[in-house]
């Protein structure tokens, strides 16, 4: 498990056996080489519930949505999520936008977030 | 005023904790407050519809994230309808297996396993944990940072902690700007010390994961939970955030724990009348429910809040047992300074220590506790050495090893010399030769005045400024000729790309195998199963640099050898009333030229002898060659001297002065405590020699007094002593030594 895999690939889908320390040196490398695949996160998340964690796989899934949303963009949504920062409209929003982007589970935990902020009192006041 | 023995008392430094009565509504309860829930756990159409006594209409927004996500319903109705105690049993039952109890542990609500686990019993829990932790390796986590954000000294101290075995190494910053300086410092060093050990720097949420995305660390630790709604909300977050946050850094292949810990709301004012134990049920189960891997808890930053009240010593290992019931990573606490008495800590530890746990520490000092922006540790580096000696002691892999202290100068000099050409290279600072070699050498930061507080801040602006990611600093390292640590840092960032280190309690071994509850489980079900070290790390844990042989004493002591005894031949029994023989042991001029007390054997032989000329007495020296035992030693020496009396001296120092009517076991004086005794008190002992031989009243003479652990201190070198004197010893008869 835990050898250098030769079929792994980043991000880029460039293969891992290709992010040598000489291309690394010659600026052939890029942060997205070095960056997990969706894919991976995918398998990791069954691994994850055959040894007997089913919520670490859900995470797992959710940061498979994530992968392709840009860093700014994460920060973003998790700035969002707080306590008072965001009207349960704007968060049924970003779900819909999430949804729309391939993130459904992504979405999901926007939507149930909205939903008890408003009953919790924990949502901007619209 | 009160009296002597009571002031005495309280000046002993555990009476400098704070010790709290009870108060339920301030939360100050360890277990079972009488406003703690009674379990319950409704399901009405595939939902939670109560939990723990509380309706869906009233959950809070922690009590709607375990019910929506935080309970495995197929096994809930068969987890919750067990009997407490049969499933407390069942923690040290080495016939119900880990994996069992982690299934049926799944479908608890946090007020049923807080009931099960308050049940444990303090030798139980170290048997539960044995059992219940994810990782079957044990390792542990230190923390490295300083207080000027030095970098040289980062690298230096993040190597030595790598080269004593910590896996993990947790940083932060007293000034905020300086994180990614001390990141890639920190990782440089933890590089240089070893293969494959995990980096993170602690700081507020945003910063630490723009760092993630850059490579600059390769864990996260810092998400806190909280077990009620408001203090959660007060901490700026909530379960949804953190959950978003988890799979934010999962998305980046970046591994990640939560941080909660029993007293936190109530330090924060907001237990809301519950034990510290129940709400930390609710965080634990939190964090199963959001996804993390993993959690650090057991007190934490609010130990000394837990341990101020009856049991909460206890709480803080149970909590961490909850975690592991859970099927999550356990770092156990045993971070923040919970007592000022060396005996409270050593106590709040030791169970977690030979119970072992995926890391014992969530940060072992391994710095000056000065040097430690978390707050000093429970241990030190002050400490490593006792924690080196009590993994020896009890035959347990606490995750550390002893370092050759010639090979740890090396280390220390390549990890600042990496940083500097590094920081050089990408343009990011220049350090002095004396800045370097001060923090070679320091034990702190105090002890390097040639610091400039300016460059960390440059060095970390530029890295923001830049967009400088671990890549350039890979380059960086390999184009300086680092190519070993070049290699190590991007093979770090090539397992984000696999991944395999997301899994509850993953490190990398120094081979980069992922050890976790995927690759290494803990399979302990009793005596002869579970965690073994393997020869080779036990010898890592038995072989302190401490620890001496016969051969190591027999060197040291011939390195004080001498000519100035020369043997004249047999000794003659003399009639002369005058005449006192020193009866020395075999080994004397032969093996051992040191007493245990630090003087030269001869040094002790010129001033038995002063002290007899004082008295008017004439010393001969003679070897007794067939017994190593003192008084025997005195009484021959007794028999061949002219005025019955004589003076018995082993080669450790231990002597006698002996009469030949006397048993062996029975003599004069004796001055048995051989480390202590100096040269004045050998003197007096050859002035009384000389006394007793005229008949006159000998000076009474006193065992000084020590308040050291003598014991401890010299029998190992008292046996190696005596196997030398049997060594030497023959069936020759006594011979006579000269002192030249």
């Amino acid at each position: 498990m835990s050898e250098l895999n030769v079929d792994a690939y980043g991000y880029s889908e460039r293969p891992l056996s290709e992010v040598t320390l000489d291309a690394v040196r010659r600026g052939e490398v890029s942060i997205d080489d070095v960056r997990i695949h969706p894919n991976t996160l995918r398998h990791q998340a069954s691994v994850a519930a055959a040894h007997g964690n089913p919520n670490l796989s859900e995470n797992l899934l959710r940061a498979a949505e994530l992968t392709s949303i840009p860093d700014e963009e994460v920060m973003a949504i998790y700035e969002a999520l707080r306590p008072y920062r965001s009207t349960a409209s704007n968060l049924f929003e970003l779900a819909d936008s999430l949804d729309s982007r391939g993130a459904p589970l992504v979405a999901e935990l926007v939507r149930e977030a909205s939903r008890t902020y408003q009953r919790r009192g924990l949502a901007k006041p619209e | 005023m009160t009296i002597g023995r009571i002031r005495f008392m309280d000046e002993q430094r555990v009476n400098l904790d704070g010790f709290a009565v009870p108060d339920v509504d301030l939360g100050l309860m360890a277990f079972a407050s009488p406003h703690d829930p009674i379990p319950s756990l409704v399901i009405s159409e595939g939902r939670v519809t109560e939990l723990d006594s509380r309706p869906a209409s009233e959950f809070d927004a922690i009590d709607s994230f375990i019910a929506a996500h935080g309970i495995d319903l197929d096994v809930a109705i068969e987890a919750m309808a067990l009997d407490n105690l049969v499933a407390a049993r069942m923690f040290i039952d080495p016939n119900v297996s880990r994996s069992e109890i982690v299934r049926l542990v799944a479908g608890m609500t946090p007020a049923k396993l807080a009931e099960i686990i308050t049940l444990l019993r303090p030798a139980e829990l170290v048997i539960a944990m044995t059992k219940m932790r994810a990782r079957r390796t044990p390792s542990n986590q230190a923390h490295v940072t300083n207080r000027s954000d030095d970098p040289l000294l980062l690298s230096a101290d993040a190597a030595t902690a790598a080269a004593f075995g910590f896996r993990e190494i947790e940083t932060t910053v007293p000034v905020l700007g300086d994180a990614p300086s001390n990141a890639i410092a920190v990782s440089i060093g933890a590089a240089v010390g070893s293969a494959g050990v995990l980096v993170q720097c602690s700081v507020e949420e945003a910063l630490e994961l723009w760092m993630g995305l850059r490579g600059l660390v390769s864990y996260a630790e810092t998400v806190s939970l909280y077990g009620t709604e408001q203090i959660f909300v007060d901490g700026d977050d909530s379960p949804w955030s953190k959950a978003f946050l988890s799979s934010a850094y999962a998305s980046r292949g970046i591994k990640m724990r939560v941080t909660s810990g029993g007293g936190a709301e109530a330090l924060m004012g907001g237990a809301e009348k519950r034990s510290m134990f129940y709400l930390e049920a609710r965080c634990v189960s939190l964090a199963r429910a959001i996804g993390a891997q993993g959690v650090q808890n057991g007190g934490i930053d609010s130990a000394s809040v837990a341990s101020s009240v009856p049991g909460g010593v206890r709480s803080l290992m149970a909590e961490n047992l909850m975690v592991m019931a859970r099927n999550l990573e356990a770092c156990t606490g045993n971070d923040a300074l919970m007592s000022e008495s060396d005996v409270r800590r050593t106590s709040r530890t030791h169970p977690i220590f030979i119970a072992g746990s995926d890391y014992i520490c969530s940060g072992f000092g391994s710095i000056q506790r000065y040097d430690n922006m978390f707050g000093p540790s429970q241990w030190n580096s002050e400490d490593i050495d006792d924690f080196l000696a009590m993994q020896r002691d009890w035959g347990v892999d606490g995750g550390l090893r002893s370092t050759d202290m010639n090979a740890l100068e090396s280390l220390r000099e390549r990890a600042v010399s990496a940083v500097r050409d590094v920081y050089r290279y990408l343009g990011l600072g220049d350090f002095s030769d004396e800045w370097a070699a001060q923090a070679i050498d320091a034990a702190g930061s105090k002890d390097i005045p040639a610091a400039d507080l300016m460059t960390p801040l440059n060095a970390a602006r530029i890295v923001r400024d830049s967009g400088i990611t671990m890549l350039d600093v890979v380059t960086a390292l390999a184009d300086c000729g680092y190519e070993v640590e070049a290699g190590r840092m991007l093979t770090m960032l090539q397992q984000r790309v696999h991944g395999d280190y997301l899994h509850t309690a993953a490190i990398f071994d120094e081979q980069w195998n992922v050890l976790s509850l995927v690759t290494d489980p803990n399979d302990y079900a009793g005596p002869g199963t579970g965690y073994v070290p393997t020869p080779a790390r036990q010898a890592e844990i038995d072989g302190i640099r401490q620890e001496r042989s016969v051969a190591d004493l027999r060197a040291e002591q011939q390195q004080h050898s001498s000519h100035r005894l020369r043997s004249t031949g047999a000794a003659t029994l003399s009639t002369d009333p005058r005449d006192v023989v020193i009866g020395v042991s075999p080994a004397v001029g032969r093996e051992v030229w040191q007493t245990l007390s630090g003087l030269l054997v001869v040094d002790v032989l010129e001033e038995l002898l002063a002290g007899l000329e004082e008295e008017g007495c004439i010393g001969r020296i003679v070897r007794v060659n067939d017994t190593i035992d003192l008084g025997r030693l005195g009484l021959t020496a007794a028999q061949l001297s002219g005025s019955g009396i004589s003076i018995g001296l082993q080669a450790k120092g231990t002597a006698l002065i002996h009469r030949r009517d006397l048993t062996p076991l029975a003599n004069l004086e004796l001055y048995s405590v051989a480390p202590t005794v100096t040269r004045e008190l050998y003197r007096l002992l050859g002035t009384n020699a000389g006394r007793h031989a005229k008949g006159s009243t000998p000076e009474p003479a006193r065992n000084p007094y020590s308040d050291e652990a003598i014991e401890a201190r010299y029998h190992t070198k008292v046996i190696s002593l005596v196997a030398i004197e049997r060594s030497c010893s023959n069936v020759d008869v006594p011979e006579t030594l000269e002192l030249v």
